[in-house]
C-alpha cells in the first residue's frame, strides 16, 4: 500500500508507525530466519556460516546454499509433516466453526443482559495459562484419567479408551483452545446482522431454516473467514499441543521444526521449515484475494 | 399543493354486505404493561389506499407488522380475505411488505433481489425472468438489474423494494412510511408514482406514515391513530372538513377551536353560545344535540374572511387585532388576538390581498365566516 501524496504529514506519521512496527518485529526478523535458511550448518555457535565470507585479501565472497530447500522437497519427511499439518489445521478449524456457530449465534440472539457474561464465560479460560489447561488435558484423557474412570464408573465401558497420544487428543487440544477465536469474529458478524432482513425473507415465503441458510450464513462470511483464518494460521505452527499430547506418530511441521532446531542443531534447515510454512499460509490468501479481486470486478 | 385524490366513486367501504379483505377485530397488542394497539376494529376493503396515520408510538407501526405477521395480537383477530390469519407465520400469508429501511439483501442483486420471493415459491427460472423484468419496467429501472444494492441511491433502493414486496401479486401490500427515507422532491414525485401503480395493479395498500400531507395525498381513506386507538376513519377530504375529535382536528392541518354550549338546534341549524365570540355561532350539524351540552367547533383557517362591517344581528363574526403575520408565498397567515386575549388564524391567498386594500399589523378586523365552514366536536 502506497501513502496518498498530499496526506496531511500528521497522518503520515499514524500510518507509519504500525509500519515501522511490523517491519521491526516481523519483517526484519524473517529476513533473518529466510538468511539462515540459505546458510551451511557448521558445528560452531551460531550453527550455521555466513551467507558473506572473507576469503583472502579483503575479497568477499556470496554463499547461497539451496540444499536445504532441495532435501525439503526431496525427503518425503518433510512434505508428509506439511500434509500433516494441513490435516490438522483444516480439521480442527472446520470442528471449530461447527461448535462455534452455534455458540456465537446463541449468543448474539440471546437476551442483552445475557450477552456480556456469556461472552466472558468464552474468554475466562485465558485467565488460566495455556500450558496449565493443556496439560488438565492429559488429566483428563490419560489411560488412569479423569474420563476414563467417569465413564468406567458408570459402567459405560470396560477397559479404558486409549485417547491419549492419538491424532483424537490432538485435535480435542487443539478445538478447546482456539474455539473462542471463532466465536468472538463469528459473534461480532451476526450481532451486526440486521434483523429486519431476515423478516424481509419471511415475508417473501422463507421458512426459518431456510431464512438461515438463504441470508445469515452468507452475510456472516466475513466472521466464518475470520475465525477460520485466526484458526488455520497458528495451528499449522503448532506445537506445545501436538508435542504434549499427541504421539510419536503425529507429524507436524512445528514439532519437526523444533527438532531440527534443538535436537539436532541444525539451524538452517529448521529456518527453511520455517520459510516453507509461510510460503504454505501465504499463497492460499495472495490466491483467494486475487480471485476476490476478480469476482468484484466482474460485477461491476 | 394538495391533490385530493379522485377516488373511484364507488366507495366500498359504505357496501356492508362486502366482505373487506382485511378484517380487524377487536386487536389489542400489549408490551409488558404497554398497550401498543388498544382494541382496534377495522375493515380495508380490496383496491383501497389506506393510510394508518399518526405520530410516532401511535401503534400504527404495530398493526401493520401484526397484518404482516410479525407481532401476534395479545388478543383478538386478524382475518385477510376472509381467513384467520391471527396465528399464521409471516411467510405462509398471503401478503408482502415494503420496509421502511427497504431491507434488500446486500448480498444479491436487484434481479436476485425481486427474484427471492419467486424463487421460495418454486416458480421456474425462464418464467421468473420474465417477471422480473416485468417488475424491472414497471418501476422502470431496468438498467440496474445487474447492480448490487450499496451502488444505488435512495430512491432507486427504494423502487427495488417496491418491485420486490409486489412480486409475488400479494393481495394486500403492507408499506412502512414508503416514502420516509426520500428527499421533498423526490416524495412529492414517487407519491404519484405510488398512486398510480396502485390504481394500474388494483393491490390493496395498506401505508404506515406520520405525514399527513403524504396520507391525504394518496389514501382513499385514512385511520387516524392516537394512542393505540383509533381516533376517526374517513376519505382525506371527510377527515380534514369534518374532524370528529379534538385530536383529529389539531392533527391535520391547522384549526381554531371554540368551546361553546347548544343554545338552540332547528332541523341542522345548531346557535353556540361561545364565552370568547362577540355573536352567536351558527353552524350546520345534523346529529340531534341537547341545548346546554357542551360543544367544541372548529374552524379552519383558510374558512375564514375579513368582513367590511360588524352586524349586530349575524351569526359567526369576531372583532380582534391583528398581531402576526407569516408570509408562506402563495398564502399568508395572520394571527389575530381577540379582545377577551384567545388566538385566532386565518389564511388569506397573496393575490388577493394584493387586489384588495393589503391588511398590516395592529390593523381592527372582523372575521367571519358561513355555517357549513365549521365541524362539530363533540369528544
Amino acid at each position: 500500500m502506497k501513502l496518498k501524496p498530499g496526506l496531511p504529514p500528521a497522518r503520515n506519521l499514524i500510518i507509519a508507525v504500525p509500519w515501522f512496527w511490523l517491519a521491526l518485529f516481523f519483517l526484519l526478523p524473517f529476513l533473518f530466519v529466510l538468511k539462515i535458511s540459505l546458510s551451511e550448518p557448521t558445528l560452531a555457535q551460531p550453527p550455521y556460516m555466513d551467507l558473506i565470507r572473507e576469503i583472502e585479501d579483503g575479497f568477499v565472497t556470496l554463499v547461497i546454499n539451496f540444499s536445504n530447500y532441495q532435501l525439503l522437497l526431496e525427503d518425503s519427511l518433510y512434505l508428509s509433516a506439511l500434509w500433516g499439518s494441513l490435516k490438522v489445521a483444516g480439521i480442527s478449524t472446520l470442528f471449530c466453526l461447527l461448535i462455534g456457530y452455534p455458540m456465537a449465534y446463541a449468543i448474539a440472539r440471546s437476551p442483552v443482559h445475557w450477552r456480556l457474561p456469556l461472552l466472558m464465560l468464552i474468554i475466562l479460560p485465558f485467565w488460566t495459562s495455556f500450558l496449565i489447561r493443556i496439560y488438565a488435558w492429559i488429566g483428563i484423557l490419560k489411560t488412569n484419567g479423569l474420563l476414563n474412570n467417569l465413564l468406567m464408573g458408570m459402567g459405560l465401558i470396560d477397559s479404558p479408551l486409549e485417547i491419549m497420544h492419538t491424532p483424537i487428543a490432538v485435535y480435542i487440544g487443539v478445538v478447546y483452545n482456539y474455539l473462542p477465536f471463532v466465536v468472538l469474529p463469528l459473534y461480532a458478524t451476526l450481532i451486526r446482522l440486521d434483523l429486519t432482513l431476515l423478516e424481509a425473507a419471511a415475508d417473501l415465503g422463507c421458512r426459518p431454516w431456510k431464512q438461515f441458510l438463504l441470508i445469515t450464513l452468507p452475510l456472516s462470511m466475513p466472521g466464518v473467514l475470520a475465525g477460520s483464518m485466526l484458526v488455520f494460521i497458528p495451528v499449522m505452527g503448532e506445537f506445545v499441543i501436538p508435542d504434549l499430547l499427541g504421539g510419536p506418530n503425529t507429524l507436524m511441521l512445528g514439532k519437526l521444526m523444533w527438532t531440527e532446531f534443538f535436537s539436532n542443531k541444525d539451524w538452517p534447515l529448521a529456518s527453511s521449515l520455517a520459510a516453507l510454512l509461510l510460503v504454505a499460509l501465504i499463497l492460499p490468501f495472495v490466491l483467494l484475494r486475487h480471485f476476490e479481486r476478480r469476482a468484484e470486478e466482474a460485477s461491476t | 399543493m394538495n391533490r385530493v385524490r379522485q377516488f373511484k366513486p364507488e366507495e366500498p367501504w359504505q357496501a356492508p354486505e362486502e366482505e373487506p379483505i382485511v378484517r380487524i377485530e377487536n386487536v389489542t397488542k400489549r408490551f409488558g404493561a404497554f398497550y401498543a394497539v388498544d382494541d382496534i376494529s377495522l375493515h380495508i376493503h380490496q383496491g383501497e389506499f389506506f393510510s394508518l396515520l399518526g405520530s410516532s408510538g401511535c401503534g400504527k407501526t404495530t398493526l401493520l407488522r401484526m397484518l404482516a405477521g410479525f407481532e401476534t395480537p395479545t388478543s383478538g383477530q386478524i382475518f385477510i380475505d376472509g381467513q384467520d390469519v391471527t396465528n399464521i407465520p409471516p411467510y405462509e400469508r398471503p401478503v408482502n411488505m415494503m420496509f421502511q429501511s427497504y431491507a434488500l439483501f446486500p448480498h444479491m442483486n436487484v434481479a436476485d433481489n425481486i427474484a427471492f420471493g419467486l424463487k421460495q415459491e418454486g416458480m421456474a427460472k425462464s418464467e421468473r425472468q420474465d417477471r422480473v423484468a416485468e417488475l424491472l419496467s414497471l418501476v422502470q429501472i431496468e438498467q440496474l438489474a445487474k447492480r448490487k444494492p450499496h451502488q444505488l441511491s435512495g430512491g432507486q433502493r427504494q423502487r427495488v423494494a417496491l418491485a420486490r414486496s409486489l412480486a409475488k401479486h400479494p393481495k394486500i401490500l403492507l408499506l412502512d412510511e414508503p416514502l420516509g427515507a426520500l428527499d421533498k422532491k423526490l416524495r412529492e414525485q414517487t407519491q404519484f408514482e405510488l398512486v398510480n401503480i396502485q390504481e394500474r395493479l388494483g393491490i390493496t395498500f395498506v401505508v404506515v406514515t406520520h405525514d399527513q400531507e403524504e396520507a391525504m395525498t394518496m389514501s382513499s381513506r385514512i385511520a387516524l391513530m392516537h394512542e393505540g386507538r383509533i381516533e376517526q376513519v374517513d376519505p382525506p377530504r371527510r377527515l380534514y372538513e369534518f374532524p370528529s375529535t379534538r385530536y383529529a382536528a389539531s392533527f391535520i392541518g391547522s384549526v381554531n377551536l371554540f368551546d361553546g354550549y347548544v343554545v338552540q338546534q332547528d332541523d341542522d341549524q345548531v346557535l353556540v353560545q361561545c364565552d370568547e365570540a362577540d355573536s352567536l355561532l351558527q353552524v350546520r350539524h345534523s346529529q340531534p344535540l341537547v341545548p346546554g351540552m357542551a360543544v367544541t367547533l372548529a374552524l379552519r383557517p383558510e374558512k375564514v374572511r375579513v368582513l367590511k362591517d360588524f352586524d349586530e344581528e349575524a351569526p359567526n363574526q369576531l372583532r380582534g387585532q391583528i398581531k402576526e403575520i407569516a408570509y408562506l408565498g402563495d398564502v399568508s397567515i395572520y394571527h389575530v388576538q381577540l379582545p377577551g386575549g384567545k388566538w385566532v388564524q386565518f389564511t388569506q391567498p397573496n393575490v388577493q390581498a394584493l387586489a384588495e386594500q393589503p391588511l398590516t399589523w395592529d390593523e381592527e378586523v372582523t372575521l367571519g365566516w358561513s355555517a357549513n365552514s365549521c365541524g362539530v366536536l363533540t369528544e
